[in-house]
C-alpha cells in the first residue's frame, strides 16, 4: 500500500472514530452515573439525522438552524426517554431498566419505520463538503478534515462542562457516590437528565455528520454504530469522557486498517468490535478501566 | 487444652490490600471441640480473618490448617467442601427459597448425584434426594424451625433467620463453624437462647465453633478461649477472666468509645 | 409441607397431556394451515422460552445470544435433513464441502445434533464469558450472536452465506414440535424441582452464600448455560424445519427480544409462565398482524403500516416491565392445589 493510500485510509478512520466516539460519550456518561447501559442511544443518533432531514427538506429551513433545532431535539428526547422508561426504576434490579431500554430501542426504531418508512432516504449535501480536496496525491472530502474537528471542539466544550461548572461537579459526585450526592442536596434527577440532554446531544450531532459523510439515512442506522460505540467506551474505559473519545478512534482506526490491509475480510468487519469486546473482557474480566467490581463480602 | 490437637490453625497471616495492612501475623489455634471467640474493635479485621479463613481473600502470606492439611488458597466451594461453614454479619438467606430448600442447598455439598440424573429418573438419585430432604427436616425440627418449613425464607422474623443461616451451615456437615455476630440485634432473652443454642449444637453436631461477637454477655458466656483483634493485630489471648482483666483489651475498646463520642 | 396429594396430581397431569394431545389431534384435522403454524409457534417458542428462562430467570444470568444458539441449531439441523442432491443444488456461489455434503440423518438425530452443537458452542462461550456478571454479560453474549451471525454470512462453503438455505423438509409436524416441547418442559421441570435447581437458585439468589455453601458457582453456571443452549438449538431447528428457509438476517437481535418478551411477560423464574407467555405473546404477535395489513371498513381503505406491530409489541415490554415486573406469573408455578382452591374458594388462593 502506498503512503498516500495509507493517508487517505487514515483520514476516514479517524473520521469514523470521531464519530464512533461521539455516540461513545452518552454510553459512557450514562453508564458511569446509573450503570446502565442505554440501548436507546444509538436510536438517538438515528434520530438526530432524521430531524436534519426534515429540517432541510421539508421545511426548507437554513443547514444551521436545523442542525442546531435537530441537536436539541435529540436532547429532549434523550431527557424524554429517562424520565419515562428509566427513572421509575431506579430502585429495581438494574437488568430491569436494562430490558427497559431494549424496549425503547424497539420502540423507537419501529416507530421510525411506520413514520419515516423503511426506504432508505438520500441525503442532500451542500456542494462545498463533497468537492474533494488534492494534496499532492491524497485525494479526501472536506468532511474527513471538519468531521474530526467538530467532534474535538465538541468534547473540549464537553470537558469544560464536566470539569469546570456547577453541575459537572454534581455529575462527577453522582458517579462517584448518587446517595450521598442526594444529600448534599443536589437535585440528582435534574443532573442524570441534564447527561442524558448532552448525551444525547452529542449523539445527534454525530447521526448528522454520519449522515453526511455516508449520505443515506434509514430507521436502523443507529443499531451497529450504537453497539459499536458503547464497545467503544468500554474499551476507552466506562465512565471516562476522553476514555471514550480514545475508544472510539482505535475502533475506528482497527476497522479501516483491517479491511485495507487485508480485503479478505471485508465481510467481517461488524464482527470486529464484537470480537475485540470479548478479547477485552477476557484479558480484563473485572471493571476495565482497573475499577474492582468486586462484591464485598 | 493442649490434649487435643487443633482443628483449625493460622500461622502468621497477613493480607493487605493495596498499601493498606489489614491484618498481620494473625497466629489462633483452635482446639477441637471448643467455642472459642474473635472480639475487637469495629473495623479491627475480624470478618477479614473469616473471609481468609473460608477462601473468599487469599492471604497475602501465611497459611490456613484444618486439622493439620493447608487449605490456604482454595476457593470457598472447596473449603467448605473440607469442613468449614460460615454465616454472615448481615445474614445472607436464598431469599426466594423456601426455608426447606435453604437447608437442603446446604447439603448439596455432600450429595453424590450429578444433575443430569434427576430428569433421566436414576432411582439412585431419587433415593439420595429423599433422604436429603429428610434429613433437611430433621435438622430444621432440630433446630425448632420445622414448622416454618414451607415458609419463603425473606418471611421469617430476624431470630429466625439467623437460626436457619445457622441450619443452613449445619447442612453442610461442617467440622468448624463460623459464626459472624450470631447476637447481632437480639434482645437480652434472644442472646440467652442463642448462647444455649451454640453450646448445643457443639454437642449434637461435634462441631468447634469461631464465632466473632460483639455482645459480652455471649462473649463471656459461650467461649472458653478468646482472641482480641485491633488494628489487625492480636493484642490478646485468653479465657474469659484473663480478657476481661487485660488492660490491652480495656484501652482497645475505651479508645474506640472515646473516638465514638468524639 | 409433603405434596398432599401426589397421586391426585399425577393423575391430572396425565389427564391434562391426554387432552393436549386429543385437541392437537383434532386441531390437526380439523384447523386451516395458518392456525396449525400459530399452534407449531407456540411450542417452539415454549422451547426457547424455556430455555431462556433457565439461563436468565432461575440462574440470574442475563443472556442476550438466544438468537445465535438457534441459528447453530437451525443449520446443523437443515444440513442434516436437507438430502445430498438437493444441497448440490442450493450451493449455488460456492459447493459444500465435505462431509456435510454428504451427510444425511433421521429429523430425531438431526434435531438432536442441532442441540448437541448450540449446547458444545454454548459451553464454548460459556467459560470465558460467564465470569462477567449483569449487563456486561448480556452485551457480551450478544456479541458472541452477531460474531456468529457474520460468521454464517461469510462462511458460504458451509452455510451458502447471504441467501441461505432454502427447501428445508418440512418435518417439524405438530406431533414433533409437541413432542419436544413436552420433552423440555418434562427435562426443566424435574431439573429445577430438583436439589440442583434449589442450587441454581441459590447462585441466582445470593453467589456468595452460594460459594459459602460449597457451591462450585462457576461450574453450575456453566451448565445452566450450556442447556439453556442446547434447548435453543433445539428450538431453533425446529423452527427450521417448520419455516423451511433460514437465512443469516433471520437470526438478528429481534429473535432474542422476542424469546426475552415472552419469559419476561410470563415471569421470570416460572416454567409455566414461560408456558402461558408463549401462548399468549405468540398469538398476540399473529393478532397484531392485521395492523401491518390493509384493512376495508365499508368504504374506507387503510393501508397497512408497516413496523406498527413491533412498535406495539415494543411498548407492551416497556409497560411490563414498568409496571408489572414479575409478568403473568412472578416466581410462582401452576399447581393444581392453587387452581382447585381457586375454583372451591372463588380467587382466595394465593
Amino acid at each position: 500500500m502506498s503512503l498516500d493510500m495509507f493517508i487517505q485510509h487514515l483520514f476516514n478512520a479517524l473520521t469514523l472514530g470521531s464519530l464512533y466516539g461521539l455516540i461513545a460519550i452518552g454510553y459512557t456518561m450514562v453508564y458511569g452515573i446509573l450503570r446502565l447501559i442505554n440501548f436507546a442511544h444509538g436510536d438517538i443518533f438515528m434520530l438526530g439525522a432524521y430531524f436534519v432531514f426534515f429540517g432541510v427538506t421539508l421545511t426548507k429551513l437554513p443547514w444551521g438552524i436545523a442542525v442546531i433545532l435537530a441537536v436539541a431535539l435529540s436532547a429532549l428526547c434523550g431527557i424524554v426517554i429517562d424520565r419515562i422508561a428509566y427513572r421509575p426504576l431506579r430502585d429495581a434490579p438494574r437488568i430491569s431498566a436494562l430490558i427497559s431500554a431494549i424496549g425503547v430501542s424497539f420502540f423507537i426504531e419501529n416507530l421510525g419505520l411506520v413514520v419515516f418508512t423503511g426506504l432508505p432516504k438520500p441525503v442532500y449535501r451542500p456542494d462545498w463538503l463533497v468537492e474533494i480536496i488534492t494534496l499532492g496525491n491524497i485525494r479526501i472530502l472536506p468532511l474527513a478534515l471538519i468531521v474530526p474537528a467538530i467532534a474535538f471542539a465538541l468534547v473540549m466544550g464537553l470537558l469544560w462542562i464536566v470539569y469546570k461548572t456547577k453541575p459537572g461537579l454534581a455529575m462527577r459526585s453522582i458517579s462517584k457516590d448518587i446517595e450521598t450526592t442526594r444529600l448534599m442536596g443536589v437535585s440528582v434527577d435534574k443532573i442524570i437528565a441534564l447527561t442524558f440532554g448532552l448525551g444525547s446531544a452529542l449523539a445527534a450531532a454525530s447521526g448528522i455528520m454520519w449522515a453526511l459523510r455516508y449520505p443515506q439515512i434509514h430507521p436502523f442506522m443507529g443499531v451497529f454504530p450504537g453497539f459499536k460505540a458503547f464497545i467503544a467506551a468500554v474499551l476507552g474505559g466506562i465512565g471516562s469522557i476522553q476514555g471514550a473519545m480514545i475508544g472510539g478512534m482505535l475502533l475506528g482506526l482497527i476497522e479501516i486498517m483491517a479491511v485495507a490491509f487485508f480485503p479478505a475480510l471485508s465481510g467481517y468487519r461488524d464482527a470486529f468490535a464484537f470480537i475485540l469486546l470479548i478479547v477485552i473482557l477476557l484479558m480484563k474480566p473485572t471493571g476495565l478501566m482497573g475499577e474492582k467490581l468486586e462484591e464485598k463480602v | 487444652m493442649s490434649a487435643n490437637p487443633p482443628v483449625l490453625e493460622t500461622r502468621e497471616v497477613t493480607i493487605r490490600f493495596g498499601g493498606l495492612t489489614a491484618v498481620s501475623n494473625f497466629n489462633i489455634s483452635v482446639p477441637k471441640g471448643s467455642i472459642v471467640g474473635l472480639i475487637g474493635p469495629n473495623g479491627a479485621g475480624k470478618t477479614t480473618c473469616f473471609n481468609i479463613i473460608t477462601g473468599f481473600y487469599k492471604p497475602t502470606q501465611g497459611d490456613v490448617f484444618l486439622e493439620g492439611k493447608r487449605i490456604t488458597g482454595l476457593p470457598p466451594h472447596k473449603v467448605c467442601e473440607e469442613g468449614i461453614a460460615r454465616t454472615f454479619q448481615n445474614i445472607r438467606l436464598f431469599y426466594n427459597e423456601t426455608v426447606l430448600q435453604n437447608v437442603m442447598i446446604g447439603g448439596f455439598v455432600r450429595q453424590k448425584s450429578h444433575w443430569w440424573m434427576p430428569p433421566l429418573l436414576i432411582p439412585s438419585c431419587t433415593r439420595e434426594e429423599r433422604e436429603l430432604r429428610d434429613r433437611a427436616m430433621a435438622l430444621l425440627d432440630s433446630v425448632g424451625l420445622g414448622k416454618l418449613a414451607g415458609e419463603i425464607s425473606s418471611s421469617l422474623p430476624y431470630g429466625a433467620q439467623r437460626r436457619l443461616e445457622i441450619a443452613r451451615a449445619l447442612a453442610t456437615k461442617p467440622k468448624f463453624l463460623l459464626l459472624d455476630e450470631p447476637a447481632a440485634g437480639m434482645n437480652p432473652q434472644e442472646s440467652q437462647e442463642l448462647m444455649d443454642f451454640i453450646k448445643r449444637i457443639r454437642t449434637d453436631f461435634d462441631l468447634t465453633i469461631l464465632l466473632i461477637e460483639h455482645d459480652m454477655k455471649v462473649v463471656m458466656g459461650v467461649c472458653e478461649h478468646i482472641w482480641v483483634l485491633d488494628y489487625g493485630i492480636l493484642i490478646a489471648e485468653g479465657n474469659p477472666e484473663q480478657i476481661r482483666t487485660n488492660p490491652k483489651v480495656i484501652e482497645a475498646y475505651l479508645g474506640e468509645e472515646a473516638t465514638q463520642n468524639a | 409441607m409433603k405434596t398432599p396429594n401426589k397421586s391426585r396430581d399425577l393423575t391430572l397431569t396425565t389427564a391434562a397431556v391426554g387432552l393436549l394431545l386429543v385437541f392437537l389431534w383434532w386441531a390437526n384435522g380439523h384447523l386451516d394451515n395458518y392456525k396449525i403454524q400459530v399452534l407449531n409457534l407456540i411450542a417452539i417458542n415454549s422451547i426457547l422460552a424455556l430455555s431462556l428462562n433457565l439461563i436468565y430467570g432461575f440462574t440470574g444470568m442475563f443472556s442476550l445470544g438466544h438468537a445465535g444458539f438457534m441459528a447453530i441449531g437451525a443449520y446443523v439441523s437443515s444440513l442434516l435433513i436437507l438430502p445430498p442432491v438437493q444441497k448440490e443444488m442450493i450451493y449455488i456461489l460456492q459447493p459444500l464441502i465435505w462431509p456435510f455434503s454428504v451427510l444425511q440423518a433421521p429429523f430425531f438425530i438431526a434435531v438432536l445434533a442441532g442441540g448437541f452443537a448450540a449446547a458444545l458452542l454454548g459451553l464454548i462461550i460459556a467459560i470465558p464469558v460467564l465470569r462477567l456478571g449483569g449487563d456486561y454479560l448480556g452485551i457480551a453474549t450478544l456479541g458472541f450472536a452477531e460474531i456468529i451471525r457474520v460468521v454464517f454470512t461469510n462462511l458460504t462453503p458451509i452455510t451458502n452465506g447471504a441467501l441461505g438455505l432454502k427447501g428445508i423438509p418440512n418435518y417439524a409436524n405438530i406431533w414433533w414440535n409437541y413432542g419436544w416441547c413436552l420433552l423440555t418442559l418434562f427435562f426443566l421441570i424435574r431439573l429445577i424441582n430438583s436439589n440442583f435447581g434449589n442450587v441454581l437458585k441459590a447462585i441466582r439468589d445470593d453467589e456468595v452464600a452460594a460459594r459459602a455453601m460449597g457451591i462450585n458457582t462457576f461450574k453450575y453456571r456453566v451448565v445452566s448455560f450450556s442447556i439453556g443452549a442446547f434447548f435453543a438449538g433445539i428450538g431453533g431447528a425446529l423452527m427450521a424445519s417448520l419455516i423451511t428457509t433460514i437465512d443469516p438476517k433471520m437470526f438478528s437481535f429481534l429473535l432474542t427480544f422476542n424469546v426475552l418478551m415472552i419469559v419476561v411477560a410470563g415471569g421470570l423464574g416460572s416454567l409455566t409462565g414461560s408456558i402461558i407467555g408463549s401462548a399468549v405473546i405468540t398469538v398476540l404477535l399473529e393478532w397484531l398482524r392485521f395492523v401491518e395489513n390493509p384493512i376495508d371498513i365499508g368504504s374506507f381503505h387503510l393501508d397497512g403500516i408497516p413496523g406498527m406491530r413491533m412498535v406495539i409489541f415494543s411498548l407492551l415490554l416497556i409497560l411490563i416491565i414498568l409496571f408489572r415486573r414479575e409478568g403473568i406469573m412472578g416466581m410462582r408455578e401452576f399447581s393444581w392445589d392453587s387452581l382447585i382452591n381457586r375454583f372451591s374458594r372463588g380467587g382466595e388462593a394465593r
